[in-house]
């Protein structure tokens, strides 16, 4: 599926705003993304497996605030960064 | 970034990026350069003086994990740490608090921690390249063996009784916090930490962190009722361990100026002869590492409400020469008035020529260096963003 990748993590995807990645569940989809462009997770996943305060993730236009949120091979899925703060 | 040979180097770390400063053994003449990780919080940069090479830096931004940068080639390129410092995966109930609001995780289980930030990095012993320690809030301690590429929790410290103690109230305003790693220059298995949390002072390890004890005697917390039997719930601000005599510490507490001397377990106020109408409240102190009698602070302003700037609106460094018995005001220079900034517990250094350069930066952005042991004073450098971490470097 179709991954797009907001702008404070571009440094990770070579400034590509949208990717290709698979798994069967949010959680797989985001390891998928680590294997290809290391470190990314942790940036947006905390340790525990938590998603991070400021990351919105949106399958087919439908916010998911869980890792084990299905996936389907032909879903779209855009993170969002909200800034805050000055 | 162009870091040569000879350079004498200041790693400005701010709340918006990594700005170096570089000149020569004259110190008279700085370049500014950056900045780098524009955006990012750096907390702290480092190079490891062991292979003059490798640089970390610990960062985070407002809405992005933390990560620790690192640079082989002198800052010339980046890569991230593979694993940063984190804590283990909880087994355990879950968590069902709200995400804490931009602070660490107050009242968070514990098996539930999670890395807010790197706060301090530090290289090694000279007899273990490669080794690094990170303190992170809320407090934790990890190593690593590879140059910062992947990190472990050190569990002897983490899992101790006075780490990751939960509190029912959020902790100091950046978040509780391991601050000071300092390493026994005699031996790599004696470790000093010390952290500003709820359980927080200073504690000793004898065997590379596997179990601590602490060392808090002397200290006063006059945020809490007086206890004498009272162990740990002390506030250093920033601790040093002197390089050639390190059995002297010394000591910025949030309640004074502090040194003990060991094997000594009760901690000095020497900050008792300060000026009474400055007081010994502040957050960095730097040590002349030639001389274990002689260290720098920054005072603030910690009367009525505290408000945490340069008392009077008129900064000055303070320097004592006699292990605290006497200290002398070091202003001539900076700014004679209005000026309300302060420095942070990072965000003050010493360089090692002889005369010996001293340097902070202020939360105005500002960077000031003295190169006669802080008779006088110039600006090298305004305008820059508050400013978290000053730290000194010579590239051989």
């Amino acid at each position: 599926m179709k991954v797009w990748i907001p702008q404070p993590l571009l440094s990770y995807t070579g400034r590509q705003t949208e990717v290709e990645a698979q798994g069967a569940s949010l959680d797989e989809v985001l390891r998928d993304l680590d294997r290809q462009f290391p470190g990314i997770r942790f940036r947006i996943v905390n340790e525990q497996d938590q998603l991070r305060r400021h990351v919105k993730f949106f399958v087919n236009r439908e916010q998911v605030r869980s890792l084990e949120a299905p996936i389907g091979a032909g879903d779209e899925i855009h993170i969002f960064q909200s800034l805050s703060g000055g | 970034m162009s870091i040569r040979s000879g350079d004498v180097v200041l790693f400005v770390s701010t709340k918006k990026g990594l700005w170096i400063l570089r000149s020569d053994a004259a110190r008279r003449d700085w370049a500014l350069q950056g900045p780098i990780h524009l955006g990012h919080i750096v907390n702290h940069t480092v190079l490891d003086p062991r292979d003059g090479r490798t640089l970390l830096a610990a960062a985070r931004t407002g809405h992005l994990g933390p990560t620790i940068f690192r640079s082989t080639d002198l800052g010339k390129s980046w890569e991230e740490s593979t694993r940063p410092p984190a804590f283990p995966k909880g087994e355990g109930p879950p968590d069902d608090t709200p995400p804490p609001q931009g602070r660490n995780a107050f009242n968070r289980p514990r098996h539930l921690r999670v890395v807010d930030y790197t706060f301090q990095l530090v290289p090694g012993h000279p007899s273990e390249p490669g080794v690094w320690y990170a303190g992170t809030s809320p407090e934790g301690l990890f190593r690593s063996e590879d140059a910062g590429a992947t990190w472990e929790p050190i569990h002897g410290f983490n899992d101790c009784e006075w780490a990751g103690v939960p509190s029912d109230e959020p902790g100091t305003p950046d978040g509780d916090m391991l601050h000071s790693v300092l390493i026994d220059p005699r031996d790599p298995t004696h470790l000093y930490v010390a952290m500003s949390a709820n359980a927080g002072g200073v504690f000793e390890s004898n065997d590379r962190g596997a179990t601590w004890r602490p060392l808090n005697g002397g200290q006063a917390a006059d945020f809490a009722p007086p206890d004498p039997d009272r162990v740990a719930g002390f506030d250093p601000h920033c601790v040093q361990l002197h390089p050639e005599a390190p059995d002297v510490l010394w000591q910025q507490n949030h309640c004074g100026i502090y040194r003990l001397v060991r094997p000594g377990e009760t901690w000095d106020r020497v900050g008792d002869h300060m000026p009474r109408d400055v007081g010994d409240i502040g957050f960095p102190i730097s040590l002349h590492p030639r001389d274990a009698d002689t260290a720098w602070v920054f005072p603030m302003d910690g009367t009525d409400v505290w408000p945490r700037i340069s008392p009077g609106g008129r900064p000055a460094v303070y320097v004592t020469r006699d292990a605290g018995r006497n200290w002398t005001r070091c202003a001539n220079g900076l700014p004679a008035d209005q000026a309300w900034y302060t420095v942070l517990r990072q965000a003050m250094t010493t360089d090692r020529h002889e005369p010996l350069g001293v340097y902070f930066g202020a939360t105005c952005g500002e960077i000031w260096g003295s190169v006669d042991e802080g008779a006088t004073w110039s600006c090298l450098a305004s305008h820059l963003p508050f400013t978290l971490a000053v730290e000194y470097a010579e590239v051989g």
